[in-house]
């Protein structure tokens, strides 16, 4: 089924010819895109045998979610980890992302006013400082993702292999912590009674392509 | 590779076209009275299947047997279209799964009846070329579901077509745009169509068409304006016509000849009102003619809430874009219902710029199908389309949460890859339920169908199965499953929720030939029927209306001829049945000036003649 060609073994840096780096020049990344959509979409392919078109849809399939996961800088870090772990292919377990120790005291009072307004009717105090809590957060969220994409990538791209694991450890702290603030986020638009559809989030900017997404459970019998 | 037409198989009205090799522009191929429009309507008779204008003109006189829209019924389940089914003429069955409605003494599924059309227009294109086809591009909206997409494809089967490709329709408009070189750019393609409204939004750049997202609603259109329209006039005709609607013990709403009738003058003052500030209904019934002036006012004050559905999923393409309405360099409107003025400033009002729509608004996205089956078959090459899938694909995982695999405007084709384990000693099954949505709850959201993993027996923990998803260009799901330590491909049975199971298909492929359209011959009889039941429809009319006006010896010349064309109506013979009308039409001429004179003179209040006998 998966053929041994040679696009379908590599890694989404390996398709773009790129380092293991987090610097990546988007306007470059976005030609390279369209010229590789370009060689392999099935489109130009209908012609070729059955297998071989098989073939092309996955190639297909990896240089687009490739250009996904590159061209998003968070999205860049997650699957970087994942990489460098040797777990490319996501398999985690469905619980909800938990505060991280730094976050916990903080936490604590927004959870106390999340439980009050799942149990009844919001007045105009409580939503006002919900409102607030979600205001506070989205900055704090906003804050780790602009250290996540700056200062603690580059410092990945300039470490030496042994600082490595060092680097990897503060990425995961600072995901995590993203997932966490992104589910309270959620959890208080949610009880403010705000639409929220696209709770998975679109698979735009700012998507975070697997990550904290957990899986499985489909282990019944 | 052999030939391949683009089709676009509407709601309303559905299309073919194809690309001209001499001049490389696309263009629609009409039928032989030359109309480029087939109406997506599809009648079942005694005599066989009919389709397109001779179907739609029998909507009101049968309207249990004529099916319209079927494509807001594909890939659906009866729960989902129950509430939509009160207002539908023919019988949609209660039960599981895909929708079946009863027509003609039998039972079809929506795919049947798309098929039905879908085979027209492959009848339609093989008359043009002079050689068979077997090979077509069809669009559909691009917020259908993989179900939908999926049922389009069985339909394309049972028609005797490969649907070689699914694309979405405000896509194909782009392609045409784009072959035109009108568009380069972002792009936001607002389509409202006769079911359905999708909006897009692409970059466009060296010939490449990226979409960079999608929203929309399928179930929002054309149709549900006439609607609103159509139940407002039913009541006011409740309160204007009371008297007469009493003294006939006649409830409009339970009259499916009459509610269709109401639908259809709504459609039609609609239309004008997109030209005209005001315009005049007219809609003869059994007892009385209801006649009344609407203005565009009027019409736009009860199609507001409808138009305003739309701006939401707008907004929402332009956030999963990364825009805002400001990066938007055009605005292209497609579909039938951007017509309609207060559609179009919203619009404007929402982007900030006037939309534009140079190419024919019902016939572009045939235009785009055309132009993708010429790259497919190889005659473009520097085009390229890169679409999105609509809805985010995931898993239900413990506690019936979603685990998304697969976020919604993903570029496709695109794929996923999950491991799963066994929680069980020597579990053998491992039960996969895909639904397609963005809520997070499973049974929220759209459900795909049931994946059944079987493997060997193995202690719990131990097996590690790697799921791949796959959509495919057309944006329809594909599984395949490995179990890793033994290096075994799991073996996988499809439990679709809302599809069509293989089997199924092929009796369907069967059954069409069984079933098939009827010929010539027997189409023009079921038209000459048809002319045959509006002509007595008229006279029984102005009987009863004029009968006083007339000496007993013209009511009973009259009488005779209609008894003679009733018993023509009944026999095969075309000509007999043709005679028999025209003899009518000349025993009432006299009696119509009657009436006429009548009118004139106010004798049936501000009635015209010709509404009650109808137009010559």
């Amino acid at each position: 089924m998966f053929s041994g060609e040679a696009t379908l073994r590599k890694n989404f840096f390996e398709v773009f010819g790129l380092p293991r780096k987090l610097a990546v020049d988007s306007a470059e990344l976005q030609r390279q895109f369209y010229a590789l959509a370009r060689e392999h979409h099935p489109d130009f392919h209908q012609a070729a045998p059955p297998e071989e078109r098989a073939r092309v849809e996955e190639t297909s399939a990896l240089v687009n979610a490739a250009y996904r996961t590159l061209r998003d800088p968070v999205a860049r870090v997650d699957y970087l980890v994942r990489l460098e772990e040797g777990r490319e292919t996501r398999e985690g377990d469905t619980a909800r992302p938990t505060a991280p120790p730094a976050l916990l005291q903080e936490m604590f009072e927004i959870q106390e006013a999340l439980a009050e307004a799942k149990t009844g009717a919001l007045d105009d105090a409580t939503r006002a400082t919900l409102g607030e809590q979600r205001a506070a957060l989205s900055a704090r969220l906003a804050e780790e993702e602009a250290r996540l994409t700056g200062p603690l990538s580059a410092r990945w791209d300039g470490a030496s292999p042994a600082d490595r694991p060092a680097v990897l450890g503060a990425f995961k702290e600072a995901l995590a912590t993203r997932a966490y603030l992104r589910t309270v986020i959620d959890d208080l638009s949610q009880a403010l009674g705000e639409e929220t559809e696209g709770r998975h989030g679109s698979a735009g900017a700012t998507r975070m392509n697997g990550g904290t997404g957990g899986h499985v459970g489909a282990s019944r019998q | 590779m052999s030939r391949i037409i683009g089709i676009d198989l509407g709601t309303t009205n559905s299309l073919v076209a194809y690309v001209d090799q001499a001049t490389g522009l696309p263009r629609v191929i009409p039928d032989a009275e030359g109309r480029p429009l087939l109406p997506s309507v599809v009648a079942f008779t005694p005599d066989g299947i009919v389709v397109g204008d001779a179907a739609r003109r029998q909507l009101a006189r049968r309207p249990a047997d004529t099916v319209y829209s079927v494509k807001r019924l594909m890939g659906r389940g009866f729960d989902d279209v129950k509430d939509e089914a009160r207002y539908l003429p023919f019988r949609i069955l209660p039960g599981e799964g895909l929708v079946k409605l009863a027509v003609g003494g039998r039972e079809v599924t929506p795919p049947e009846v798309s098929a039905a059309i879908l085979k027209a227009l492959k009848e339609r294109a093989e008359r043009h070329f002079g050689e068979p086809l077997d090979k077509a591009v069809v669009t559909v909206p691009a917020y259908f579901n993989d179900a939908q997409r999926q049922a389009t494809k069985d339909a394309g089967r049972i028609a005797g077509l490969d649907v070689v490709r699914i694309v979405n329709e405000p896509t194909a408009a782009s392609l045409a745009y784009g072959l035109h070189r009108l568009s380069e750019g972002v792009i936001a393609v607002y389509d409202l169509g006769g079911g359905t409204f999708d909006v897009s939004i692409l970059r466009v750049k060296d010939g490449v068409f990226e979409v960079l997202a999608t929203n929309g609603d399928t179930h929002l259109g054309g149709d549900d304006l006439d609607r609103v329209l159509a139940l407002w006039l039913l009541e006011d005709i409740a309160v204007r016509h009371h008297a007469e609607l009493d003294r006939d013990c006649v409830d409009l709403a339970r009259d499916p000849e009459a509610m269709q009738e109401l639908r259809l003058a709504a459609e039609a003052a609609k239309i004008r009102l997109s030209s005209e500030e005001r315009t005049t209904l007219t809609i003869p019934f059994a007892g009385f003619t209801y006649r009344r002036e609407i203005t565009r006012g009027e019409l736009e004050r009860l199609i507001e809430p409808l138009v305003a559905r739309t701006l939401g999923p707008a907004r929402r393409a332009l956030a999963d874009a990364g825009l805002t309405a400001a990066d938007i360099d055009q605005v292209v409107l497609v579909g039938g219902s951007t017509r309609v003025p207060l559609v179009r400033r919203r619009v404007q009002e929402l982007f900030g710029k006037a939309p534009h729509s140079q190419l024919n608004p019902d016939e572009v996205v045939a235009l785009g199908a055309a132009v993708q089956a010429h790259i497919l078959a190889g005659g473009i090459t520097d085009m390229l389309l890169l679409d999105v899938t609509p809805l985010s694909l995931g898993i239900e995982s413990l506690g019936g949460i979603v685990n998304v695999l697969i976020p919604r405007n993903t570029t496709i084709p695109t794929s996923a890859r999950e491991m799963f384990t066994t929680s069980v000693d020597g579990q053998t099954l491992v039960d996969l339920h895909v639904v397609q949505g963005e809520r997070e709850l499973a049974k929220d959201c759209r459900s795909l169908g049931r994946f059944e993993l079987r493997i060997d027996p193995m202690p719990a923990g131990m097996p590690k199965i790697e799921v791949t998803f796959l959509i495919d260009a057309n944006g329809i799901l594909q599984v395949q499953a490995k179990e890793q330590r033994r290096g075994k491909a799991a073996s996988i049975e499809v439990k679709p929720t809302y599809g069509l199971a293989e089997a199924d298909v092929a009796r369907m492929i069967e059954e069409s030939f069984t079933y098939a359209e009827a010929d010539v011959e027997t189409r023009m009889l079921i038209e000459a029927r048809n002319e045959a039941d509006t002509v007595l429809v008229h006279a029984g009319r102005a009987l009863t209306q004029g009968a006083h006006l007339v000496a007993s010896d013209e009511r009973a010349a009259i009488e005779a001829a209609v008894a003679s064309l009733r018993a023509a109506r009944e026999g095969s013979d075309r000509d007999r049945i043709h005679e028999a009308t025209t003899a009518v039409n000349r025993a009432t001429e006299h009696l119509a000036e009657v009436l006429m004179d009548a009118a004139l003179k106010g004798a049936l209040g501000s009635r015209r003649a010709t509404e009650i006998l109808g137009e010559p």
